[in-house]
């Protein structure tokens, strides 16, 4: 149904050259009342560390005013191949939309 | 930072594909045609996959080993201003390689792997770093030649069809905007300074040129796979197309500053509205990129140094990890 590795395709594989610290997704807010948007990623030890290298690389130059970070483990993603039917706007059905419906004439603010 | 090796991995005999693949190549195929971009998750071949981790790791380590040339000369700016300028374009180099080394694992190959290909000598980098930074005047030129021709090579990657690698371009663009422009203006100010001054510049001119245009890789005709990179709209334009735009956009800004460009034959052509250069020594471009330019063994030697001194640095992170972690568990 989903897929655990939510924004990566698959676990790097191979023989382990050196330690790789866990991956962080990293969503940046750039002003005030605008939303956080997914800027990248880093690697780090623990959340505080994380914290400090999404801020040293994604918040070292620009506007951003908050940061989230995630472990990647933790994101669930739909998958591309149920992009259909999960997000199927159901454009046939007249009835959710506004011009379905008639109004009486000379009403106004409806 | 610019693709300069596109043959070094040609598709291997492939098996033959089975009408499935031959369905989902097609489907792929009309989602570039339809300007869609490719995330990670979705389905693309495996020759699309291995290229851009080819091409992607291979300007991340160019954006890492960049940083080499230009820090060589941060503790002799000539001023507190100039200074300061090129501690924050470097501080932007190792930035950018991050962004790209964070898209670039996106498409299922581990940091450290990529970190080791890079101090083992297994992964490429662009060639123009494996020259020498002589004098004061080699930093501003450096911006105006270097960072303009990858200026010019990021723009067009900024459209290119996987979604990590655009939006990595996009924001390498917004930031890099300045790395210009701070080497055009020291060259300027050089350039109208004392005749010593004029000279040294001159000289950072004549030797940096070349280079800087072999920084668009191979000839077309010597680029075989160019043809499919711009059909999966990788790249929208050949190395050929792109290095006359950098020309196009640098003749000028030379003459501006009364600066000569080493190159006897280049001429305006008012048919074509370009300048047309002369020919590049491709013998000097194959052995750079095969690890025989002036400065490869340096700037790996001082890669590898920079990742052994660091060790201590992230075994400390993480004992304190593991020490935080026993402390929040008892």
């Amino acid at each position: 149904m989903t897929d655990e590795s939510a924004l990566s395709t698959a676990a790097p594989g191979g023989g382990s050259i050196e330690t790789q610290w866990d991956l962080w997704e990293v969503f940046t807010q750039e002003g005030a009342g605008a939303p956080h948007e997914h800027a990248g990623s880093v690697h780090a030890t623990t959340a505080e560390h994380a914290m400090q290298n999404a801020r040293d690389v994604y918040a070292r130059r620009g506007k951003v005013v908050s940061l989230w970070v995630v472990p990647t483990a933790s994101i669930v993603a739909s998958a591309p191949s149920e992009a259909g039917p999960l997000f199927d706007p159901g454009n046939d059905k007249a009835y959710r939309h506004p011009q379905f419906y008639k109004t009486p004439r000379g009403v106004r603010g409806l | 930072m610019t693709d300069q090796n596109p043959a070094a991995s040609r598709p291997a005999a492939s098996p033959v594909a089975s009408p499935a693949d031959v369905a989902k190549v097609a489907e792929f195929e009309a989602r570039i045609e339809r300007g869609e971009s490719i995330e990670p998750k979705d389905w693309m071949p495996d020759r699309y996959r291995k290229q851009l981790v080819r091409m992607m790791s291979q300007h991340a380590h160019s954006e890492i080993v960049g940083m080499l040339p230009e820090g060589n000369w941060i503790t002799r700016a000539p001023s507190l201003r100039r200074k300061m300028v090129l501690l924050a374009k470097v501080q932007d180099e190792a930035g950018h390689g991050l962004y790209i080394y964070c898209g670039t694992e996106t498409l299922g190959v581990g940091r450290e792997e990529l970190v080791d290909q890079l101090l083992t000598g297994k992964a490429k980098y662009s060639s123009i770093f494996n020259y020498p930074t002589l004098t004061w005047a080699d930093i501003g030129v450096i911006g105006w030649f270097v960072d303009g021709a990858a200026i010019v090579n990021q723009t067009m990657l900024a459209k290119a069809s996987f979604g990590p690698y655009a939006r990595a371009m996009v924001r390498i663009c917004k930031e890099e905007n300045f790395h210009k422009k701070q080497g055009y203006e020291s060259v300027a100010t050089l350039a109208s300074g004392t005749p010593e001054q004029r000279a040294m510049v001159q000289d950072a001119v004549n030797r940096w040129w070349w280079p800087s245009l072999m920084m668009f890789g191979p000839s077309d005709k010597d680029s075989p796979n160019s043809a499919e990179l711009i059909r999966w709209r990788v790249k929208r334009d050949t190395n050929d197309t792109l290095r006359q735009r950098f020309v196009d956009l640098t003749v000028p800004q030379a003459r501006a500053v009364n600066l000569t460009l080493p190159d006897p034959d280049l001429r305006y052509n008012d048919e074509t509205e370009h300048w047309e250069f002369g020919d590049i020594d491709w013998k000097e471009f194959q052995e750079v990129i095969s690890g025989n330019g002036p400065c490869n063994r340096e700037r790996l030697a001082a890669r590898r140094k920079a990742h052994d001194d660091g060790a201590w640095v992230r075994e400390a992170a993480e004992a304190y990890a593991a020490k935080r972690q026993a402390a929040d568990a008892a």
